[in-house]
Formats: structure tokens, C-alpha cells, sequence
């Protein structure tokens, strides 16, 4: 089974990349001037980013270099510790529903500290592609149309998550065949 | 919300700096942190500028609209208060369909496009319908199949193999949403319970 998985991971993109260009082309599109076109706006993207990241890089940076950050897991790890949760990547788990860009800038430190491909680097991307920013999602969703009783959808929200949080360690564990 | 975050993170290092005595390497880190932004959201542009195109193509083809047919039966089950052939339902199906492909960009704008469906469905316009948290509740933990942003930032950051996550995410997410689906369940019948 883990074996299976770890193939899914690698044959998933490639497969899904060659699904959709030749149904493209089978369907008759000019699939390059296509993908150009769709592609175009990678760039724009990516400096849209540009002051998000900065901003909360800095803070991040600013709030590990200073030892606040090695505190704050310090003490949280016994809880941490009966729910199997690593404590380094807590602080992610906990700024994850709160906000995108700073818990991207959270991932990164992490990553960069302990390596991509470590049990912990692979948790923590696991936790941050496997949940969103719930608040934002709320505010955003329930705004847009004017909602001001959002009855039990932030219980249920933020709940997932911690669901999710879990289930990254689970999947993490399993899958490198640690449990 | 995202201003107190922000200045607390500031503020609790400075504090902490201040104690610890470490203000030197707080500086750099704010000149550090700063640079570290603008190259990885440069370096993100890569995958991102991919995605979008390959993207294109699959919408452009027809899959996106196919994939959305296959989870009719899923909406139906999800969203009973819904009429099937109601515009609603559409708009669902497609931010399902952006959520699981891993456009977030997408997403978000179709999932708006659901609320407000929602809404004229709705017989009270200030409290969310049932079908409206379900909603939620499917879109924060949502099911993904590529990750997208984080495989672009574990390529930047020189990881062996990038889309190691896949799988894991696959998993998790197949869990949180499971478990968002049922939380969403138990709390509609609690809410109605207490009503009755």
C-alpha cells in the first residue's frame, strides 16, 4: 500500500499533465496557443505575491531569530506530544486557518530549516496543502452575500481543520512506513 | 484579524530579543526575511505559470466540465436542498472541481458565485442556509489532488522529490473532508434538534 502511494505521488503529475494535452489535441484545440494564453498571467501572479511573502517572511524571521518561536513550542509540546503532533511544526498548524500567506511563509522556514525532504518537512507540507484559510474562506463567502448569522460554519471550519492537522501526521507516518 | 497576527509577531520577537538579548540577529532577519520573500514568490512563478497553462487546456478541452459531471452524484448527496438542474448546483460542482485540481485562484471567485445561487435559494437572507455551511465545510477541507504552491516551494528549496506529497495529501485531505462532512451532518441535526 505505502508502495502504491508513493507511486501515485510520482506518476500522478506527469499522467495528468499528458491526459490533458492530448485530450486537448484530440479535441482539435491549438494546445500550445492555448496553454501561452493561460500561462500569460503566471508572471503577474507570482509579483502579486511579492509583498504578502515580504511581509510576513519578516515577521516570521523576526519571530524565530529572537527565540519567541522556540518558546512557544517549548510550551506546547506536551500537549503535542499525546496527540503524536511534532511541536516544530505547531506554530503552523495553529496560523494555518488564520492566514494563507503567513503560514506559506511558516512552511517555507521550516522547509529551509529542517530540509524538504525530512519526515518533518513532509509534514509540514502535507498540513499546509491539506488545509485552508478558514477565516478567510468565512469572511470572504459569507460576506459576498450579506450572511451576518453564519450559525455553526466556524465550529465545523476550524474542527476540519484540527481533523486535517492530524491526518497530515497520520498520512506522513504511514506512508514513509514510520507506524 | 490579520493586522493583530502580523503586529504580534513582530511584537513578541522584539520582547523576546529584548530578554534574550539577541537584537543583532533579529536586524538581520528583518533584512533576511525581506529578501527570502521576494525570491521565493519570484520562484514560484515556475510552477504557477505551468499550472495556469496547462489549466487553460484542460477548460479549454472540456475537462474541467467533464470532471464536473462525474461529481453530480456526489452533489446530489451533499446538497439535498438543492435542485439538481438549479444554477446553484453548477456553481458548486465547479468550485469542487477547482478545489480538487488545486487552482485556489479559481476556487474562490466559483465558490462566491455558489453563495450567491445560495442565496436566492435562501428563505432567511441574514442566516446561512444549510446547504450554505455544507458548502464551507467542503471548501475548507477540501479534497486536493496536486498541491500546487507546495510543490513549487519544495522544487525552490531543492527538495529530491517535489510531489512526495502528493499521496500524503491526498490522504489527509481525504480525511479532514470526511470528517468536515460529518461534523457538518452531527452539527445541522443538533442545530434542528434544538429548534424543534
Amino acid at each position: 500500500m505505502q508502495a502504491v502511494i508513493s507511486m501515485v505521488s510520482s506518476w500522478l503529475l506527469p499522467s495528468l499533465i499528458a491526459v490533458i494535452l492530448v485530450t486537448g489535441y484530440a479535441r482539435r484545440l491549438p494546445v500550445y496557443h492555448v496553454f501561452v494564453a493561460g500561462a500569460k498571467g503566471g508572471f503577474a501572479w507570482g509579483v502579486r505575491l511579492i509583498p504578502h511573502l515580504v511581509a510576513m517572511m519578516v515577521a516570521v524571521q523576526v519571530f524565530r531569530a529572537s527565540g519567541a518561536m522556540d518558546i512557544m513550542v517549548h510550551g506546547l509540546s506536551p500537549l503535542l506530544h499525546w496527540l503524536h503532533v511534532p511541536p516544530e511544526v505547531a506554530p503552523l498548524g495553529l496560523l494555518r486557518p488564520i492566514s494563507g500567506q503567513g503560514s506559506l511563509a511558516l512552511l517555507i522556514d521550516i522547509l529551509k530549516e529542517k530540509g524538504p525532504d525530512s519526515t518533518l518537512g513532509l509534514i509540514a507540507s502535507t498540513m499546509q496543502a491539506s488545509t485552508d484559510t478558514t477565516l478567510y474562506i468565512i469572511t470572504v463567502y459569507f460576506g459576498s452575500v450579506g450572511i451576518r448569522n453564519i450559525r455553526y460554519a466556524l465550529k465545523v471550519g476550524l474542527l476540519a481543520d484540527f481533523i486535517s492537522v492530524l491526518a497530515s501526521v497520520f498520512a506522513v507516518h504511514w506512508v514513509t512506513g514510520k507506524w | 484579524m490579520i493586522d493583530f497576527i502580523w503586529l504580534l509577531l513582530f511584537l513578541a520577537g522584539l520582547l523576546t530579543a529584548a530578554c534574550t538579548g539577541r537584537m543583532d540577529a533579529v536586524a538581520r532577519a528583518v533584512l533576511g526575511g525581506a529578501e527570502l520573500g521576494v525570491e521565493l514568490s519570484i520562484g514560484l512563478v515556475s510552477v504557477i505559470t505551468l499550472w495556469l497553462g496547462l489549466m487553460h487546456v484542460a477548460t479549454q478541452a472540456g475537462l474541467v466540465d467533464g470532471l464536473s459531471k462525474l461529481l453530480r452524484p456526489v452533489g446530489r448527496w451533499l446538497f439535498p436542498s438543492v435542485p439538481p438542474d438549479h444554477p446553484a448546483m453548477g456553481a458548486i460542482l465547479a468550485n469542487m472541481t477547482a478545489n480538487i485540481l488545486g487552482i485556489g485562484n479559481a476556487a474562490t471567485p466559483l465558490g462566491m458565485k455558489a453563495m450567491q445561487e445560495l442565496q436566492t435559494l435562501n428563505p432567511d437572507k441574514e442566516t446561512a442556509s444549510d446547504a450554505m455551511c455544507t458548502l464551507l465545510a467542503v471548501n475548507t477541507a477540501s479534497i486536493t489532488l496536486i498541491p500546487t504552491t507546495v510543490i513549487a516551494i519544495r522544487m525552490q528549496l531543492g527538495s529530491h522529490d517535489p510531489t512526495a506529497v502528493v499521496g500524503t495529501t491526498l490522504i489527509a485531505t481525504a480525511l479532514g473532508t470526511a470528517g468536515a462532512i460529518v461534523l457538518d451532518r452531527a452539527f445541522r441535526a443538533w442545530s434542528k434538534r434544538r429548534r424543534a
